[in-house]
Order: structure tokens, then C-alpha cells, then sequence
């Protein structure tokens, strides 16, 4: 009985820790989004890079590892947004989503490429592995990382609550998120204000790179990818049209997942996958409207 | 001669095939407001939004202070001392009063003074009062005058104003047009696109009939009581 309790509770930590993570992706994904109108699928692909800059440089000390994914994440990220967001800007929410793919699928075939020259695939990231260990807590056992990430989640959240509701810059983006038109005639610049969420999402990306290589170390182009979709489902069941709806969403489904993966049984962990990507179609079915919102919302985003 | 605050000469914008201005010149100088009337459809939005960058023009030339603005983003030509105060008044519902007046002074480079807010309280106190509240709360009198005052909060040199006494009582087009007197003394260039033709023709320096994206004439303060001139304008007669 206590055995089964103490599974219980192990199943809803290490949910809770991933739906932080997840809650992450989405604020990265919303950010974009609500500026944008473009749900980016490349997210998962900036995830991987970083996770990947973290394999190649983990004999280096942990802080210069950590700086080299910020870094990386971050130029890819804005490297999206001037080498193809923007001269696309004011291409129909279909097309901005198909480019994404593209952009998803080339940074994949890069990776592999850079992967491959050792003639193995994957890498092993260990630059934080010692956050993998446990610590016993009331007969539970949470991982360190589990700690960091709802502590690493909660601190990005209020700094982002601040920034958007206390600086000029954030008044700013959330008037683009809310109408972009208005907001341009008033004097707020576009290119900047998009730079700014595109910056933000990179370096929120960085975090989760290093956060999700401490439980899935072993790094192959797809890395990520999964999560992404997952937290996407989230976020459109969640509400994209709002910031902090997204983020719920992203949490959610990330506790979900964490919980339906804990309650089936090991022998039967493979279905996981099948009944999240069931969830995403059946969303696209329901919600078709939801992915591509196109125009000026009647309420505010963020 | 000293250049025009606003100059907009041979101003064509189409809609695909539509043309919906069709060689339009006028003038506008500091401490001036210059009407626009005419039916609707007749291209007078059309002719703002492209003044303000929102919408390409083909042909023509729009120049604030001398300076061209054609080409340029609607936020580069706020940051030039443009103002709109746009149809629906568009403000952020969902931000407090204040939000709303602070994001006018996106188009200023200088920093996030409050002291222009105060300037903005002063001109209209009810937004004062309710600074911390939400803009969507107001009613749609106050909602005009917030976005009134967060065009001019951004200190422009050109104000270009879109029928702002649309769908308001007639207790408040009266505030309207007092909050339009009171101002042009502070030097702005008005541009003011109005339905109220009367009323417009009577308080402009000049007032441009326009139909069918043409400007058809031009009527001065004392033509206001000239029913007869008033409806030949608006019909073409």
C-alpha cells in the first residue's frame, strides 16, 4: 500500500517537472506566435541544436557548455527570423506554416549531416547529467532536475510577466500581439518588437535544450521533436490567442503525458506516442480555425 | 515660402482595379485644420491610411514638412510627427487608460516621460481620473478622447483625425469638435475627415469635398450655412 502510494506521488513529480518543461516550450512557441501569427515548427529544431552544442562541447566546463548552447540557439533563432520570417512577412498563415516545416526539415537533414561525420548517430550530452540524481524527499525520490525545472519554469514566467507588464518594450509587444496594425501606427516598431519574441523565445529554447538533455542525454536529429508536436497540442487546446493560456496548456498536457505514461504499464509505453498524435489530429479536426487565426483579435493575447 | 506641415500632391491609391483616390492634392499648415468630407466610399480613410503608410499608394506624393513620406512604415512615419487617431478610435481595450496613452508615445524617441501624460490629463481630466482603469470600461465619448489625447501625446506635427465623432451622442460630437477648437491653438496640422459636413465645413480653415476619390471643391467657414452649396457637393451637382 505504501509502495503504491510512493509510486503515486514519484508518477506526479516527475509530471510536474515535465510539465514545466513543456510549459516552457509553449511561452516560446506563444511569444512567436502572438507577435507573428506563426505557429513555428521549427521550435523542436532550435531545441535540438542546442541540445546538440551541449553533446559536442561536454568536456568543456559546465558554464562555457551552457553559454555555447544560449549562444547557438539564440543566432539560429534570429537567423530564422531575418533569413526567412521576414522577408515573408505578410505571406498568408499557410504559407508562414509550410516554411516552417521546411525550416525543420533542413535543420534535421544538418544535424545529421554534422552527426554522421563520426560515422555514428546520436551524441551524449552530460554537461548537467549530475542534475539527473535524486534526493529523497518523504520516501519520495525527485530527481534534482525535476527541482530545477519547476524552479527554473516559475523564474522565466515572472521575469517574462515583468517584462511584458512593466517595460516599455513589453507594453510594446503585447499592443502587437493585440493589433499589430494599431500598434505600428502608433509608432511601435515592427521589426523590433519581433525581434525582441524571437530573441526571447531563443534564449526560453536554450533552457529547455539543457533542461531535457538531463533526462534524454542521447541526442539525434529528432531530438525534441515529439515534445514539440505534444506541446503544441497543448498550446492550441490551451488557447493560443493568449500567452498565459498557451503556457497552461503547455503545462497540462505535459502533466497529462507524464501521468498516462506512469499509469500504463511498461510493456505498453509505445502507445504513448499513438495517443498523443491521435490527440493531435483530432485537434486539427476540431480546431482547424485555431491553428490558422489570421487578422486582428478581438482580446488581448499575452 | 515656407513648406507645407503636410503636402499631398497627384495622390492615386487603387484597390486592384479600383481607384479609390484619384490625383489628389491638398495642403494642410501648422495651425491649420483642413476638412474632408464627402459620401461614403469617396476615398477619405483611403486617403489617410495612405498618408499614414498603411496602405501603398501607386502614384503621388505625400511630404510632412517637406519631407517625403511615401514608402515609409506606418511606425517611420509616426516616428516623422504623424498622428492618426483611426476610425473605431482602436484603442487597447484590455490595457488600463494609462497603457493606452504611453503606448502613444511609441512614436517618440525620447524617454517614457510622464510628463506629456500629464499635459494629457490636463486637456481631458476624466482620462486622469480613470488612468488605472480599463480602456474597454470607458464609455465611447471617453474612449474618443483617449484617443485624442494618445495621438497627441506623441506630439506630432500632422494630426490626421478619422471621423471621430462617429457613432457618438450629440452631446459628445459637440466635445468632439470643442476638443478640435481647443487644440489648434497648440499648432498642430489637422487633417480632418468627418461625415458631419456642416460642422466640419464650419470649423476648418478649408474643407475638401471629395466623391469617387476625386476632390470635387472646396468649401470655406462661410459656406457652412449655404444649404444649397452644401448639398451640391454632396451630390455632385
Amino acid at each position: 500500500m505504501t509502495a503504491l502510494a510512493a509510486v503515486d506521488a514519484q508518477t506526479l513529480v516527475d509530471s510536474v517537472g515535465l510539465g514545466a518543461i513543456y510549459a516552457l516550450m509553449a511561452v516560446g512557441i506563444g511569444l512567436v506566435f502572438g507577435v507573428l501569427r506563426l505557429v513555428n515548427f521549427a521550435y523542436g529544431q532550435l531545441i535540438m541544436a542546442g541540445a546538440y552544442t551541449l553533446a559536442f562541447t561536454a568536456n568543456w566546463r559546465v558554464g562555457w557548455s551552457l553559454a555555447a548552447c544560449l549562444v547557438v540557439v539564440v543566432a539560429l533563432s534570429l537567423a530564422m527570423e531575418l533569413a526567412v520570417f521576414r522577408p515573408l512577412r505578410g505571406a498568408s498563415p499557410a504559407v508562414m506554416l509550410v516554411t516552417t516545416f521546411a525550416i525543420a526539415f533542413v535543420l534535421q537533414a544538418i544535424a545529421l549531416l554534422i552527426d554522421l561525420r563520426d560515422n555514428t548517430l546520436g551524441e551524449v550530452a552530460t554537461s548537467v547529467a549530475p542534475l539527473n540524481q535524486a534526493i529523497t524527499l518523504r520516501g519520495v525520490e525527485v530527481r534534482k532536475i525535476t527541482i530545477v525545472a519547476v524552479i527554473v519554469t516559475v523564474v522565466v514566467l515572472a521575469l517574462l510577466a515583468l517584462l511584458l507588464n512593466r517595460t516599455r518594450i513589453g507594453l510594446h509587444m503585447r499592443a502587437a500581439s493585440t493589433d499589430f496594425s494599431t500598434a505600428r501606427l502608433l509608432g511601435v516598431r515592427a521589426n523590433r518588437v519581433i525581434g525582441v519574441a524571437v530573441l526571447l523565445s531563443g534564449v526560453v529554447a536554450a533552457i529547455v535544450a539543457v533542461l531535457l538533455t538531463v533526462q534524454l542525454p542521447f541526442v539525434q536529429p529528432d531530438f525534441a521533436l515529439r515534445e514539440t508536436i505534444v506541446v503544441l497540442v497543448g498550446v492550441v487546446v490551451g488557447g493560443i490567442e493568449r500567452l498565459w493560456t498557451a503556457t497552461l496548456g503547455g503545462f497540462l498536457i505535459g502533466f497529462a503525458t507524464g501521468i498516462i505514461n506512469g499509469a500504463l504499464p511498461t510493456d505498453q509505453t509505445v502507445f504513448l506516442p499513438s495517443a498523443v498524435f491521435a490527440l493531435v489530429i483530432l485537434v486539427l479536426l476540431l480546431r482547424p480555425s485555431g491553428l490558422f487565426i489570421s487578422g486582428r483579435p478581438a482580446a488581448e493575447r499575452l | 515660402m515656407a513648406e507645407a506641415a503636410l503636402a499631398v500632391r497627384d495622390l492615386e491609391v487603387r484597390y486592384g482595379p479600383v481607384a479609390a483616390v484619384r490625383g489628389l492634392t491638398l495642403e494642410v499648415g501648422r495651425g491649420e485644420i483642413v476638412g474632408l468630407i464627402g459620401p461614403n466610399g469617396a476615398g477619405k480613410s483611403t486617403t489617410l491610411h495612405a498618408i499614414m503608410g498603411l496602405v501603398p499608394a501607386r502614384t503621388g506624393e505625400v511630404a510632412v514638412a517637406g519631407r517625403r513620406m511615401l514608402g515609409r512604415s506606418p511606425e517611420r512615419i509616426a516616428a516623422a510627427g504623424v498622428a492618426l487617431v483611426p476610425e473605431g478610435r482602436r484603442i487597447f481595450a484590455e490595457f488600463t487608460v494609462e497603457e493606452n496613452l504611453q503606448l502613444g508615445l511609441a512614436a517618440r524617441r525620447g524617454r517614457y516621460g510622464r510628463a506629456a501624460l500629464s499635459g494629457a490629463y490636463e486637456l481631458f481630466p476624466v482620462l486622469g481620473e480613470f488612468r488605472r482603469r480599463q480602456a474597454g470600461l470607458l464609455s465611447g465619448g471617453q474612449q474618443q478622447q483617449l484617443a485624442i489625447a494618445r495621438a497627441l501625446v506623441a506630439q506630432p506635427d500632422v494630426l490626421l483625425l478619422d471621423e471621430p465623432s462617429l457613432g457618438l451622442a450629440p452631446s459628445l460630437v459637440d466635445s468632439v469638435f470643442d476638443v478640435l477648437t481647443e487644440i489648434r491653438e497648440g499648432g498642430f496640422a489637422i487633417l480632418l475627415v468627418e461625415q458631419r459636413a456642416q460642422r466640419t465645413v464650419a470649423l476648418a480653415d478649408r474643407t475638401h469635398v471629395i466623391a469617387n476619390g476625386e476632390l470635387r471643391l472646396t468649401l470655406g467657414p462661410g459656406d457652412a450655412d449655404d444649404t444649397e452649396k452644401m448639398v451640391a457637393a454632396y451630390f455632385g451637382g
